[in-house]
């Protein structure tokens, strides 16, 4: 199995679709595309699966919503009910109207976080940690795709040359 | 092309004839130069006042809050008349880039950062208050709902105060998140522009390694958009419950339905004015009028006519329930906001916030820099009174008319005020010299949809503006993984000087063939001389640098051949 790969420089985001859009029907595999903005219709032209992220912040924010009827019950109604300025805390359904602004905002503090805490987990991103992007350039107005060598490095070259790319570099994969 | 089309009726967000280069180049142009005098003038006044404000809290933390102007009758006055005045400005933040990014809103990306800034420095100065007003604040954790040493007693999570420790931190953490998630791909763009070691370093650290991979770039839209959905309710829960502060009493003036909805709009009036604020300076002085432009300015005022409006509406509807009710403890709050000893207050809550908004009908007049920013300043002052009027007006004429009294502010409560107007100065300047003020990526992402080259080349048929595919492109090899191994087999077989000597036909030696004499070329092998000096270590470094025909040299005896050949 070759480990090199070829970084064709793009400096529109247009030409890159089509660029993408051309390496997939010729069939070559697209390691990664790096951008400096996010290009609609890219992670669909690159074949990227949809991501799931949202469908954590969903159960992050129901666990946040249970978590804090579990707490103020606990709280208030189990370990020491008292009575407040003539409004006991005897039942959590008595109760419930006054517990509504907190579990409004743990679900929402749960969901938020959580969710961007798994991004962060995800995408590797934290405090300290190197950058990845192949050239600085891409984060100014350059894009980057990265297209395997499968084959015939120099057929790959040519081709890729031709879909209106303005620097390759073969490199060997990191 | 067809993809960027936008109607040409709708005004350009972006003036001038600029590349995404160019848009990199002025957003971090502010962060890059150096700092004019104006910038040290006014910076130097904003920690001079913050020095005041925190010398106040000092004094009142260590004497106690008796050194405020706050009495029997009067318990709130201006440290929760700030309070709901910085929260309430701290709303157009997350409106803006959450309400705006569900409606599609593209202008709201020439401002979502800084108005983001804003929220988060204005709800640090929103909290300090009410944690200087517990006055023993070394002990301002027993509003969290931690295990203790008295056993099982927990906060009272049925008190509106309680929900307000919630409401005002989730919202603080939750913007936070949301303003610096955006901020990664910004501050990479920093740091990839960084010359000096000192700033690369920074901004490596501040933007977490980013790089920039479509898939982290399709995450990074799914996460804004969920952020933006959950902080849309947040942003309304907080000023509604901050309104319950007030709404669950038994005050007159206080108790009333119509609090939640009236705070939200007075909050993102406020917001929004402060917002018009600080970009009309802050697009002069960093010269950023192509990204906030007049378009943005006009938008805004609309937003502050229609609260503006609505807020009115309260007003009115609050006289009317007053009055209908036929409660004349409720009839007397009003009846005394207007005409009792405060009715200065009253007068210029009513007319600016209600009466100077109305001016914004006037398409020349929202859409002139000099006005808005006149009537950002009169609508911010109108809100404070606003604060002012609800707060001690309703309790300074309580239900005992032996216990009447005025509230008169020492010089303590203007000094933590002028304090923390100085404290968020410092930030927002400090802010405005280190972060990249404009969410640039997503600037690019609406330059070819809403550029005035872009447009201009849609609707009156100039130039394409965007990049045009080179003719030749420039390929190189990189070989900086394998140098070492490269310039270590050099090392022992010798560097063969194109200039001097003459290449030998590598495809004699058996199992060469032009493939793999291109590949040896490649590394710099092109004589017989220099295969003969091939042994074992030699091989092993050759198989590292090729990446098929592994192995060959060595099976084919390679040094042997070429020494044969040599002769």
């Amino acid at each position: 199995m070759s480990s090199k790969i070829i970084q064709a420089m793009y400096n529109d985001d247009d030409i890159l679709m089509d660029a993408v859009k051309n390496v997939r029907a010729a069939s070559h595999h697209i390691e990664e595309v790096y951008t400096p903005f996010p290009v609609h219709g890219l992670e669909k032209a690159m074949g990227l699966k949809d991501t799931r992220i949202a469908i954590t912040a969903f159960i992050y924010g129901c666990i946040g919503f249970i978590f804090s009827i579990w707490m103020m019950n606990y709280m208030m109604i189990d370990q020491w009910p008292q009575d407040i300025g003539g409004k006991p805390s005897f039942t959590f359904m008595q109760n419930m109207p006054a517990f509504v602004p907190v579990m409004f905002e743990m679900t929402v503090f749960f969901a938020a976080h959580l969710m961007v805490i798994t991004f962060y987990m995800r995408s590797k991103l934290w405090p300290f940690k190197k950058a990845e992007n192949p050239d600085p350039r891409t984060t100014d107005d350059m894009f980057v795709m990265e297209v395997v060598v499968d084959g015939n490095e120099n057929e790959l070259i040519s081709f890729l040359e031709k879909t209106g790319t303005v620097e390759i570099k073969v490199t060997e994969k990191h | 092309m067809s993809s960027h089309y936008e109607a040409p009726i709708r005004q350009p967000l972006i003036i001038g004839d600029k590349s995404y280069h160019d848009i990199t180049v002025e957003v971090a142009a502010p962060v890059e130069g150096k700092a004019n005098k104006l910038w040290w003038t006014v910076f130097t006044i904003a920690l001079l006042a913050f020095l005041w404000g925190l010398g106040s809290i000092i004094y009142t933390i260590g004497t106690g809050i008796g050194v405020w102007g706050l009495n029997k009758t009067v318990g709130w006055a201006w440290d929760i008349t700030n309070f709901v005045w910085w929260v309430g400005i701290g709303h157009a933040g997350t409106l803006i880039s959450a309400v705006l990014l569900l409606f599609r809103q593209k202008w709201r990306m020439g401002i979502n950062r800084s108005a983001e800034a804003m929220t988060i420095f204005s709800v640090v100065q929103a909290g300090l208050f009410p944690v200087i007003h517990m006055g023993r604040v070394w002990n301002a954790h027993f509003v969290l709902p931690l295990p203790n040493q008295y056993g099982t007693l927990w906060t009272n999570f049925n008190s509106p105060l309680l929900w307000d420790v919630f409401a005002i931190s989730t919202y603080l953490s939750v913007s936070l998140v949301f303003w610096w998630t955006g901020l990664l791909p910004d501050f990479a763009m920093l740091r990839d522009r960084a010359v000096k070691p000192f700033q690369k370093k920074i901004y490596s650290l501040v933007s977490f390694g980013w790089s920039g991979r479509a898939k982290d770039w399709q995450r990074f839209e799914e996460v804004s958009l969920v952020l933006a959905g959950l902080a849309t309710p947040l942003v309304l829960s907080v000023h509604t419950i901050v309104s319950f502060d007030f709404a669950t009493s038994v005050i007159p003036g206080w108790h009333t339905t119509i609090f939640p909805p009236y705070f939200v709009a007075g909050a993102v009036f406020s917001g929004f004015a402060m917002v018009n604020t600080l970009l009309i300076i802050m697009r002069k002085v960093s010269n950023l009028e192509a990204y906030i432009t007049k378009q943005h300015i006009e938008l805004m005022n609309i937003v502050i006519m229609i609260t503006g409006s609505i807020v009115g509406c309260a007003y009115i509807t609050e006289l009317f329930i007053a009055w209908y009710s036929g409660v004349e403890y409720e009839q007397y709050a009003f009846l005394n906001r207007a005409t009792g000893p405060y009715w200065w207050a009253y007068l210029l809550m009513m007319s600016c916030n209600v009466f100077s908004p109305q001016f914004m009908w006037f398409k020349k007049l929202r859409s002139s820099i000099m006005f808005s920013f006149i009537i950002s300043i009169v609508v911010n002052i109108g809100m404070w009174f606003e604060r002012f009027v609800i707060i001690v007006t309703s309790l300074h004429r309580d239900y005992l008319p032996s216990s009447w009294t005025m509230f008169s502010p020492t010089f303590v409560d203007i000094g933590i005020y002028v304090g923390t107007i100085g404290f968020f100065f410092v930030l927002f300047l400090l802010y405005a010299r280190t972060f990249p003020v404009i969410a640039q990526a997503e600037v690019k992402s609406i330059l070819k949809s809403s550029g005035d080259n872009f447009k201009k080349y849609r609707d009156e048929g100039v130039p394409n503006p965007a990049p045009v595919i080179l003719a030749k492109a420039k390929t190189e090899v990189s070989k900086e993984d394998l140098s070492a191994n490269a310039q270590n087999l050099m090392g022992t077989i010798g560097v063969f000087d194109k200039e001097t000597q003459t290449p030998d036909n590598l495809k004699l030696i058996s199992g060469v063939g032009p493939k793999l004499e291109q590949n040896l070329n490649s590394l710099g092998i092109y004589s017989f001389d220099q295969i003969t000096k091939m042994t074992e270590k030699e091989y092993n470094l050759l198989d590292s640098l090729l990446t098929t025909f592994k192995g060959r040299a060595k099976r084919d005896d390679w040094a042997g051949q070429a020494k044969n050949l040599k002769k």
